[in-house]
């Protein structure tokens, strides 16, 4: 062999990692469900990037779509409701080694674990947060959730939904440390795919709000966007992911939007028709938890003995 | 050694009384420094080779109104010729910076007649008029129930030595009980610069000089002084309360993460974890939330770093269904509960032993989980070591319930041999046995190990629905009962390992007390005084309250009548509208008779202090002669 180094190698990857390489049991959501294309994209996304499914955490909460750990063929962890993000953080303080997915849904994020929600943003840990918005509580059957919108007919609130819905990219977009938001919809599998792609590469909690569909229940409140793609707004530049011709063809309004203005996320944010898909917002500087939290990872056995030892006598008398 | 002139010749010449054991306490409004006083105080009295029990005397509030009388902040330290296990009965002199926190404390029975009061003068000249009648009222009344107080000018006399009387006094009464209590200066003064080290040169010898000169006031006023001879001892001793041992427990266990949420009293213990973990590899996580705190551990716990969290009776209210969920799902966890008064918010700083029935049996369904009651300061430290083992072992959350007794007394400990073996071994990263399911429960045992995320092969996902052995979600009725059996029979398992308790005292008699958790000292002292009377009494004190030391029933068996005496509420036998069917029981008294069908009897209080040995035994030589008298 002549034009190469003595110490040239080919890489030849021991293991390569196929779609069925992460496909877990049969998903058991209703026919025409968004989850379903969520959880296609999250397979394809572990595909290209060869993630290796031991080192993969799926945690989510409680709901239809906290059901999503259990069609992955990862490791998983399908927790309470509300509580998918302080289980994440948890996974991940000790074992920054792992690429962990969370799945939450607007109740389980936006109502029972709002309060998670606020500082897991602040946190600011390496995870890709997918948060599956139908607007509605699908597994106990039909109540309003706090993204509902006025008017929605729900067996809590048969007479119409009272209160105005939280808009969860404004209000993540107001949270401190927050590094990265975006949205996208289930319907449109290459910009789900570009913007989870774009997620996943992002160093610290990024936020992704998924409009889905629920055939069941709330059918009509996405069914207008779903046809009419001029009801959304793609986001381009900056650091929005690169879209091919024909993906860039399929929606006619568009927009230069700098992802790095925060002012200018928010007003995006704000927004509803035409609704905002693409990166709303990231900064990769922001603090990370992990530098804090991975503090003495490494040390050796010996190191450590010593240093409880001389904890233990400056109690010494 | 440097003595201050005249100590040796005057001590001679002053009346010195030799005691076997000797308790002081400083009572004053909040910050004025007397924790620190006390705490040194016991810090030179183990350096001597003295038993010491130390405890503070915590308001609820930070700031409560000056001179008020649940204002009262403070301390108690017990000197003793041998070991001293407990705050002991009532205390033998009390420095009082006014006299309106006195009436708390007498309210709670801390002195009795003779006890000496050094009381601060300086109300007796107040500009204000009603103080000075306050004053005067309480000297006398004081007085009338036979407190020996002595009105003593201390500020004025700290003032020739202090800039500041508001911060240096609590070293000029530390050096005035030195004197009473006939410490070695020597010792004091370097506890003094031990204490300040992190400050000045300049501050350490002011401090210093504040207990020189507090000493000399001593010499120069008092007529006598006492001497509480120490039992030297080679072995190497630590100084630490139950919350620090906590902390050291959880360094020594290996653990690398303790998530919290601030509750009292068991912050402290996060404290010292925060100043010190991350030098032996650890982190504090302050979660957001008592819920995100317990999450935060057992997701850091299911990636194989075994975690602990750290809280009181209404934060483990908040981690009830986490608590539930780690038990369904088998995730080893440490939850350390150091207990307060309640119910609800109740008593954030006082004692009270209240929580055995919610660890036991507060999450909804069926949830076995092992629960440890370390009694001394010591066991705290080890209980957090064996607590991790425990939870790995048996894949399944471990409660260690301790109390606000145990989380501010201070005592000498000797020094544990921290041996490698106690650290957490290095996560296991290999591959997954081919084939094993994640829930490969030994049917005779409950037991199955248990796959790290990052193992080959191993990939499953936890849940708390019912599941198979698998760990697929499964509703059917055989799956759920056989995840119940295994997650109970794993506890019969553990059980079988464990020995039947040490009795204290003969093994059988007319009466045989039972306790749990921070009366162990005070128990004891009370049965060995009445032992001494001619009693026939004995005590058990229970470390393992689920699963349950074995062989009860047949401890209980050789005595007449057998009884718990615990710091948590039970209706008093003949109340109002009590039967014998209706009265609710003492917690460790309900147990018992659901373990051993034994008709077990229960003295307890919800006083939200610890009990003194001294009520222990006038309740047990009650006991005994009416069970003499029916016998």
């Amino acid at each position: 062999m002549f034009c190469l180094k003595d110490d040239w190698e080919l890489e030849v990857p021991d293991r390569y990692f196929t779609l069925e390489d992460y496909e877990g049991g049969a998903a058991r959501w209703c026919p025409g469900c968004g989850d379903l294309a969520v959880l296609t994209a999250v397979q394809r996304l572990c595909r290209d990037e060869q993630l290796a499914p031991e080192k993969t955490v799926c945690v989510s909460g409680i709901g239809c779509s906290s059901r999503f750990p259990h069609y992955m063929k990862t490791y998983g962890f399908h927790g309470l409701h509300g509580r998918a993000l302080p289980v994440a953080c948890g996974v991940k303080s000790r074992r920054p080694d792992l690429k962990v997915f969370v799945a939450t849904g607007d109740g389980d994020c936006c109502s029972i674990g709002a309060g998670h929600w606020i500082h897991a943003i602040r946190y600011n840990m390496d995870l890709v947060v997918m948060l599956f918005d139908n607007a509605v509580y699908g597994l106990t059957k039909n109540q309003t959730s706090p993204t509902s919108p006025v008017g929605l007919h729900t067996n809590t609130h048969p007479r119409g939904a009272w209160l105005p819905p939280l808009n969860p990219t404004a209000a993540t977009l107001g949270f401190a440390n927050v590094s990265f938001v975006a949205q996208t919809v289930d319907w449109h599998p290459a910009h789900l795919h570009a913007v989870l792609k774009a997620a996943y590469h992002h160093k610290g909690l990024s936020f992704v709000r998924i409009l889905q569909r629920c055939p069941t229940y709330t059918s009509d409140v996405f069914a207008e966007m779903q046809k009419d793609a001029a009801q959304l707004l793609l986001l381009t530049g900056g650091d929005n992911p690169e879209l091919d011709a024909a993906t860039l063809r399929t929606f006619p309004n568009q927009r230069a939007h700098d992802s790095r203005d925060l002012d200018a996320a928010r007003q995006v944010a704000d927004q509803q028709l035409p609704m905002p898909v693409g990166v709303l917002y990231r900064n990769p500087d922001r603090l990370c938890y992990e530098e804090f939290t991975t503090v003495g990872l490494d040390m050796p056995v010996a190191d450590k003995l010593a240093a409880v030892q001389r904890e233990f006598d400056k109690f010494a008398v | 050694m440097t003595t201050i002139e005249g100590t040796k010749p005057a001590a001679a010449r002053k009346h010195v009384q030799v005691v076997p054991e000797y308790i002081v306490e400083i009572v004053s409004d909040s910050g004025e420094g007397a924790q620190k006083a006390g705490q040194t105080l016991g810090a030179v009295s183990a350096k001597m080779g003295n038993g010491v029990w130390t405890v503070e005397i915590i308001p609820a509030e930070i700031k409560p109104p000056a001179r008020s009388r649940a204002g009262a902040s403070g301390i108690r330290v017990r000197i003793g010729a041998s070991t001293v296990t407990n705050t002991g009965d009532e205390a033998h002199l009390v420095v009082a910076l006014n006299e309106q926190v006195l009436y708390g404390r007498i309210d709670q029975q801390a002195y009795k007649a003779g006890t000496i009061v050094l009381l601060e003068n300086k109300w007796a000249h107040d500009p204000r008029p009603e103080v000075r009648a306050e004053y005067a009222a309480a000297v006398a009344a004081f007085r009338a129930q036979g407190l020996d107080v002595r009105e003593v000018p201390l500020e004025e006399a700290c003032q020739k030595t202090a800039q500041d009387v508001r911060v240096g006094k609590n070293m000029f009464v530390l050096g005035l009980l030195c004197w009473i209590t006939s410490r070695d200066l020597d010792k004091a003064m370097e506890e003094v610069a031990f204490v300040f080290g992190k400050k000045s040169q300049d501050v350490i010898k002011k401090n210093q000089d504040l207990v020189r000169a507090g000493h000399a006031f001593g010499e120069a006023t008092l007529e006598q002084r006492f001497e509480i001879p120490p039992r030297r001892t080679d072995q190497k001793l630590l100084v630490l309360n139950g919350n620090q041992a906590i902390a050291l427990g959880v360094m020594a266990a290996g653990i690398e993460l303790v998530a919290m949420y601030p509750i009292t009293p068991a912050t402290s213990a996060s404290h010292h974890l925060a100043s010190a973990f991350h030098k032996v590899g650890g982190v504090v996580h302050q979660a957001e939330d008592e819920i995100a705190a317990i999450g935060f551990a057992i997701g850091a716990s299911y990636a194989g770093k075994t975690a602990c969290t750290i809280t009181s009776g209404p934060g483990l209210a908040l981690k009830t269904e986490f608590l539930g969920f780690a038990v369904m799902a088998e995730v080893p966890l440490v939850l350390v509960l150091v207990q307060r008064g309640g119910p609800s918010t109740g008593l954030p700083t006082k004692v009270e032993q209240g929580d055995l029935l919610a660890s036991l049996y507060g999450q909804p369904g069926d949830t076995p989980k092992v629960i440890l009651a370390p009694a001394t300061i010591e066991e705290c430290l080890h209980f957090v070591v064996t607590a991790r083992k425990l939870a790995e072992a048996f894949r399944m959350p471990v409660m260690v319930l301790t109390d606000a007794n145990l989380a501010t007394g201070v005592q000498p400990i000797p020094r544990p041999a921290v041996d490698a073996d106690w650290l957490a071994p290095p996560i296991d990263q290999s591959a997954w046995q081919n084939g094993v399911p994640a829930y490969d429960w030994d049917r005779d045992t409950g037991l199955s190990p248990r796959p790290i995320p990052g193992q080959r092969g191993g990939e499953y996902v936890l849940t708390g629905l019912a599941h198979t052995t698998n760990a697929k979600v499964a509703y059917d009725p055989d799956s759920n009962q056989l995840g119940c059996d295994m997650r109970s029979r794993k506890l019969a398992v553990f059980g079988e390992s464990l020995k039947p308790p040490h009795v204290h005292g003969d093994p059988d008699g007319d009466l045989l007390v039972v306790g749990w958790g921070s009366t162990l000292g005070a128990i004891e002292e009370a049965v060995d005084r009445a032992r001494g009377e001619g009693h026939r009494v004995s005590s058990v004190h229970l470390r393992f309250l689920s699963p349950l030391e074995p062989g009860l029933a047949q401890i209980f068996a050789r005595f007449l009548r057998v009884m718990t005496i615990e710091i948590n509420y039970s209706d008093a036998p003949g109340a109002p509208h009590g039967t014998a069917q209706n009265r609710r029981l003492a917690q460790l008294a309900a147990v018992l008779r659901e373990r051993t069908l034994v008709d077990i009897d229960c003295w307890s209080n919800v006083a939200g202090q610890p009990i003194a040995p001294g009520r222990i035994h006038a309740e047990l030589v009650r006991r005994l002669a009416a069970i003499k008298g029916g016998a």
